[in-house]
């Protein structure tokens, strides 16, 4: 009995474990070789060739760090403009809660390509929009699309549920009495907010940050639809290096830099960020 | 009150409601894109391109399905996302059983397997998986392929649903069960399986969103496989059909019918497990009871 009990857990965890390390971890050992190999298409062969890495770098070193421009910047607006919606659906929205819940998931029960085709003909030359953004200087030349910063509004708009969501739901964990608790010892609103709601709501701004930037950085359709061809990010050189232009090694050494890139950022992120919500646990 | 000028009214007006007219504006933001699609599925293009608007009509979504190629690719996303959430639901449900309710060596080794493809940029998950089947060698590029993937992207997603469901789960049942004399199997099919149901719906729904949705794992390992997604991008450079719109909404509205059904068989759980004796809460159990 003790000897079945004990080999349960691993029986139910068999089927997802195998599959997520044949199909996830064993491919990553199979990039990693292919980033290894040279030669020309058709015979590519495992040599070390860490060459393949600086070359990716020095070639592609615009594309790698506009992909993260972009999405910090994506991410940045997104936290703007996502903190005072969750606020509201949180604290303010009453019988309007799941309307507006609603609306933030909306956009992913519309196809993530069309989305993004949307964007296109909001942002096309004659649009309205357009011509507003023209009208108040936003867009002198008279053009949107094929800027950063369609690429921008792209991407911040298809991951803007990723932040809203968990900022919302830490949010709404938050216990309104202690917010009461620091009006009633005479903090005004703003000081309430900033040294007590906002601390609280520390995690859910960390995984939000990380679940709009990750993609974001990755990403390579809102640049593919959105963006010129100065505008290209580095998910569309891997992209074309794979799936057009057959240079496997190149794109794999590219796979690995911007995996590995977006872990350093994510952990000095963390680092940082964990650090900050630390402090406000202890001014709490 | 009656001190205060216009002007100091109407800006303390304007402080208390910003943050709700901000949030206004999201929604809109939000919401926008969805109306433009909407709307240019009624429009009525002289040329290949669906991007300004000509006129009003309904013949799209009379022929909806009358691009063969585009109603093949609709079918095999179907086909594709049914099987993934079917595969995935399984795997990712008893995973989840086995990280809430078992105490084993190996835990958050398992937990971290689990959350790390979440934390993987898409691009570099295709591209890993096609750099494994290129040199590997089998199976060939196609729906196989796509299958394996959108399981391996959607097993994740399905345990993390599912284990938020168990973690709130009021095992007293289940013990109620066992004195009862329900064999673990008979208390595990009567009573957990139903209570924790909305929990897996809820991570099938979002396995199946996800694998209709996903084109960039898919771009990476479809061969000539052509699925939904797969069919816009590539119609993308030639123009899009007004029918894609079309099919778009359809999807739309069918994915809002299934989240209602979700909430309700939600609520109908959430009921079946609040009938434990309570002074205050059986006279209202019993009342709904007798309405239903």
């Amino acid at each position: 009995m003790t000897l079945r009990r004990r080999i349960v857990p691993y029986l139910l965890l068999g089927p997802g474990t195998i599959w997520l390390l044949l199909f996830f971890v064993v491919p990553l050992f199979y990039m990693a070789e292919l980033s290894l190999r040279s030669g020309t298409f058709g015979n590519y062969e495992f040599t070390w060739h860490w060459a393949n890495y600086s070359e990716a770098l020095d070639l592609y070193d615009t594309q790698l760090v506009r992909s993260f421009l972009y999405a910090g910047v994506a991410t940045l607006i997104a936290l703007l403009i996502a903190y005072p919606l969750a606020y509201t659906i949180a604290f303010k929205a009453g019988r309007w809660r799941n309307a507006l819940l609603f609306a933030v998931v909306a956009p992913f029960f519309t196809t993530y390509l069309i989305r993004t085709i949307a964007w296109e003909t909001i942002l096309s030359d004659d649009s309205p929009v357009t011509k507003v953004l023209h009208a108040i200087g936003l867009a002198p030349s008279g053009h949107v699309l094929a800027t950063g910063g369609a690429v921008i509004a792209g991407l911040t708009y298809n991951f803007l549920p990723f932040m809203i969501l968990p900022i919302y739901a830490s949010l709404e964990r938050i216990d309104v009495r202690l917010i009461e608790a620091a009006r009633d010892l005479y903090s005004s609103a703003a000081q309430a907010f900033w040294r007590v709601t906002l601390p609280l709501s520390a995690p859910g701004v960390i995984a939000g940050t990380l679940l709009t930037f990750i993609p974001a950085a990755g990403d390579y359709v809102n640049a593919q639809f959105l963006g010129g061809a100065g505008n290209q990010m580095i998910g569309n050189v891997i992209q074309a290096l794979y799936l057009s232009q057959s240079n496997y090694p190149s794109a794999a050494a590219l796979s690995f830099v911007l995996m590995a890139l977006i872990m350093v950022a994510v952990v000095i992120y963390i680092r940082f960020a964990g650090s900050e919500a630390l402090m406000g646990e202890e001014s709490r | 009150m009656s001190g205060e000028s216009r002007g100091t009214r109407a800006w303390r007006w304007l402080r208390e409601h910003a943050v709700n007219m901000v949030a206004g504006l999201v929604v809109l933001y939000l919401l926008i894109p969805i109306a433009v699609i909407l709307l240019f599925s009624f429009n009525d293009p002289q040329g290949r391109y669906n991007y300004t608007w000509v006129g009003f009509t309904l013949d799209h979504w009379a022929h909806a399905f009358s691009r063969p190629e585009l109603t093949e690719a609709l079918l095999t996303s179907l086909k594709l996302a049914l099987l993934a959430t079917l595969i995935s639901t399984a795997i990712g449900t008893i995973m989840a059983l086995a990280l809430v309710r078992h105490n084993f060596r190996g835990r958050r080794l398992a937990n971290f397997l689990i959350v790390i493809p979440m934390a993987t940029p898409e691009v570099v998950m295709g591209a890993a998986l096609l750099s494994f089947f290129l040199i590997y060698n089998a199976p060939p590029l196609g729906f196989e392929t796509l299958l394996i993937a959108h399981v391996m992207f959607c097993i994740s997603f399905v345990v993390v649903v599912v284990r938020s469901r168990l973690i709130g789960f009021d095992r007293s049942l289940e013990e109620a069960a066992k004195d009862l004399g329900a064999s673990p199997f008979q208390t595990f099919r009567l009573v957990t399986l139903p209570l924790i149901m909305p929990g897996i719906f809820g991570g099938a729904m979002l396995a199946f969103a996800l694998s209709i949705d996903d084109f960039v794992i898919s771009n990476f390992n479809s061969g000539t496989t052509v699925t939904f997604p797969l069919y816009i991008f590539g119609a993308a450079q030639r123009g899009i059909p007004v029918e894609v719109n079309v099919i778009a909404m359809i999807l739309f509205g069918t994915t809002v019918a299934a989240m209602g059904f979700a909430t309700w068989q939600q609520a109908r759980a959430e009921k079946m497990a609040s009938v434990r004796p309570d002074q205050e809460a059986a006279p209202v159990s019993l009342g709904t009871a007798a309405a239903t």
